[in-house]
């Protein structure tokens, strides 16, 4: 029988401000542990929350590059749980009315477009950090990130496969990012990911029993941690078992899942609308103005870079991944160069370095206008585009402009038929062998000739007259 | 009883709390009061008032989002009853 998984996933994610999103302690990531609490995020009695501004902004900014309703109307609840990182018993979240529902992300698996559709987005506070450590007979806590705000936005049941759950979720953090509500930093935990699993033989409409899949982070983990679920659940199927319905964790290190705990014992959250918290009420003024803020987004973008760049839709995907990445690429073009040309340096020398050093974009000491000027060295014939590889090498270390290095390292090209010549009829004159074998017919030899030109004048000599030249005196 | 000892149980699970026979009868008893207590509000006709989340009529209380002094750690860890370095120590969690 054939097996289908259907997958939802809901994704955490940290929003990028400040402070925390009912107390004015800082967001801060690695401070001292417990450093950054106050009596309200530590939970003592008496303490009263007030909403962070910033974060109901970020909820409905992202609720509207999303495609989502934004409520006019949401309240906060206490999902009531007892856990040592929770210190007041209960974590405010939102239960009915959310601030934003439906929406959905739109991605592409093997150039086939699927759209995933958006149950709600609310607004939650985190919980502490519990460190367990297996010689410490007791566990530690830290409060530091007790009450930083939390986004989760939950995903309909419409994946189908890991490789559309990794995409799902590489589309999501591009978009945060661009919108500058999260840093999408997977390794710090601004982005975590859950995941709901289940099999169904293809044709059966109603779901399977599902899994909740925990501790994903990295887009490899979760296909990773999604290929291995799928395949544990339709074998326990083929052989005439039962799925239970659990909570499991994913291990990086032996790439398999494992019972956490199963859901016949699950929390019983008893949500209640939280008394502390009045009411927000989201006016259509609110909406507009925070819609005027949004910046274009990246489907628009990757299409704009292909009509009005001619890029193909590769090169356009890549540059407009990050909005930064994107912005540096069009100072380029607004410069007066190829786009094409700006481009292929971008994608294929700049970013390699940066991804070899584990950098961004904004850590490049390059400026657009120094890329710029180094594409017109070459399309003026100044330098070679061999040499201007070794520049821009250059310039990536050490920032300086292109003009400058060429001169200071005596890097111009040799185009002054002259020398070129001399410097031929030195090589053919030492390597009498290879030219009589060439003049048997072995013109694959033009290129040991022309590569023997280039060693002598450390790369320098113009390629193209070099070959013309070499022909003419071969002939 | 609406509440059963079961029940007590239950929520006292819910709360990591540890209820000797005798407590957990005297919770019945309370519980039940109070649930009887409801049962007599339900009686009221309530057809037309619209459901109350909040007492007050207000909403959209915000703080701007400006940093502003934490605890010192010891402060933050003066009520713990146990610590290890700016650590709260609890007893070991084990899911």
């Amino acid at each position: 029988m054939q097996y289908e998984a259907v997958i939802g996933l809901e994704v955490h994610a940290q929003l990028s401000t400040n402070t925390k999103i009912f107390c004015r302690c800082s967001t801060n990531f690695g401070s001292e542990p417990n450093s950054q609490t106050c009596p309200v995020c530590l939970g003592l009695p008496g303490s009263l929350p007030v909403l962070n501004k910033k974060a109901v902004e970020f909820a409905i900014k992202t609720g509207l590059a999303l495609n989502s309703r934004i409520a006019s109307y949401t309240r906060f609840a206490r999902k009531n749980y007892f856990y040592p990182d929770l210190p007041k018993n209960y974590q405010i979240s939102q239960y009915e009315l959310p601030i934003c529902e439906g929406g959905y992300i739109e991605i592409s698996v093997d150039e086939k477009p699927k759209r995933i559709n958006l149950t709600r987005i609310h607004l939650e506070e985190d919980a502490g950090k519990n460190i367990h450590d297996a010689k410490n007979p007791f566990s530690l806590v830290d409060l530091n990130r007790t009450g930083v705000p939390l986004m989760e936005i939950v995903s309909e049941p419409d994946i189908r496969t890991p490789q559309e759950a990794s995409e799902y979720m590489k589309k999501l953090r591009t978009i945060l990012r661009y919108i500058e509500v999260c840093d999408g930093n997977m390794e710090q935990g601004s982005l975590r990911c859950d995941a709901n699993v289940s099999v169904r033989p293809v044709g059966q409409k109603e779901f399977g029993v599902k899994v909740e899949l925990k501790n994903m982070n990295s887009f490899k983990y979760v296909e990773k941690a999604l290929e291995y679920e799928i395949k544990r659940q339709i074998e326990i199927l083929q052989d005439g078992g039962k799925i239970i319905q659990e909570t499991r964790l994913f291990d990086a290190n032996s790439s398999r899942t494992y019972s956490m705990r199963s859901k016949e014992e699950a929390h019983d959250y008893r949500y209640f609308p939280d008394p502390d918290l009045v009411p927000v009420i989201i006016n259509d003024e609110m909406i507009q103005e925070i819609m005027s803020g949004l910046p274009e987004l990246p489907d628009k973008k990757i299409s704009r870079f292909i009509t009005d760049y001619n890029l193909t839709n590769y090169d356009a995907e890549i540059l407009a991944s990050d909005k930064y990445l994107a912005g540096w690429f069009e100072e380029v073009v607004r410069c007066g160069v190829n786009p094409k040309t700006a481009a292929n340096w971008i994608i294929n020398e700049l970013l390699k370095f940066l991804n070899e050093d584990d950098k961004t974009i904004s850590d490049t000491p390059i400026k657009p206008q120094q890329l710029a000027n180094l594409i017109r060295m070459i399309e003026k014939g100044v330098i070679s585009g061999k040499i201007a590889k070794t520049v821009f090498h250059e310039m990536y270390q050490t920032g300086n402009e292109p003009d400058a290095i060429v001169t200071q390292k005596g890097l111009v090209q040799i185009s002054d038929t002259e020398t070129i010549q001399k410097t031929i009829d030195e090589i053919l004159a030492a390597n009498p062998k290879e030219v009589e074998r060439y003049k048997n017919g072995e013109t694959k030899l033009l290129g040991f000739f022309a590569g023997q030109v280039m060693k002598v004048t450390k790369g320098k000599a113009n390629p193209q007259m070099v070959n013309e030249i070499l022909k003419k005196r071969l002939s | 009883m609406k509440v059963s000892a079961e029940d007590v149980r239950y929520i006292a699970g819910l709360s990591r709390l540890e209820l000797s026979d005798d407590e957990i009868q005297r919770m019945r008893t309370d519980l039940n009061d109070i649930l009887l207590y409801i049962d007599k509000l339900n009686e009221l006709n309530t057809t037309n008032v619209e459901p109350t989340s909040h007492v007050l009529d207000i909403s959209n209380v915000f703080q701007e989002d400006i940093p502003s002094q934490s605890l010192d750690v010891d402060r933050a860890l003066a009520n713990a009853p146990d610590r290890q370095d700016s650590y709260f120590r609890v007893p070991k969690i084990i899911e």
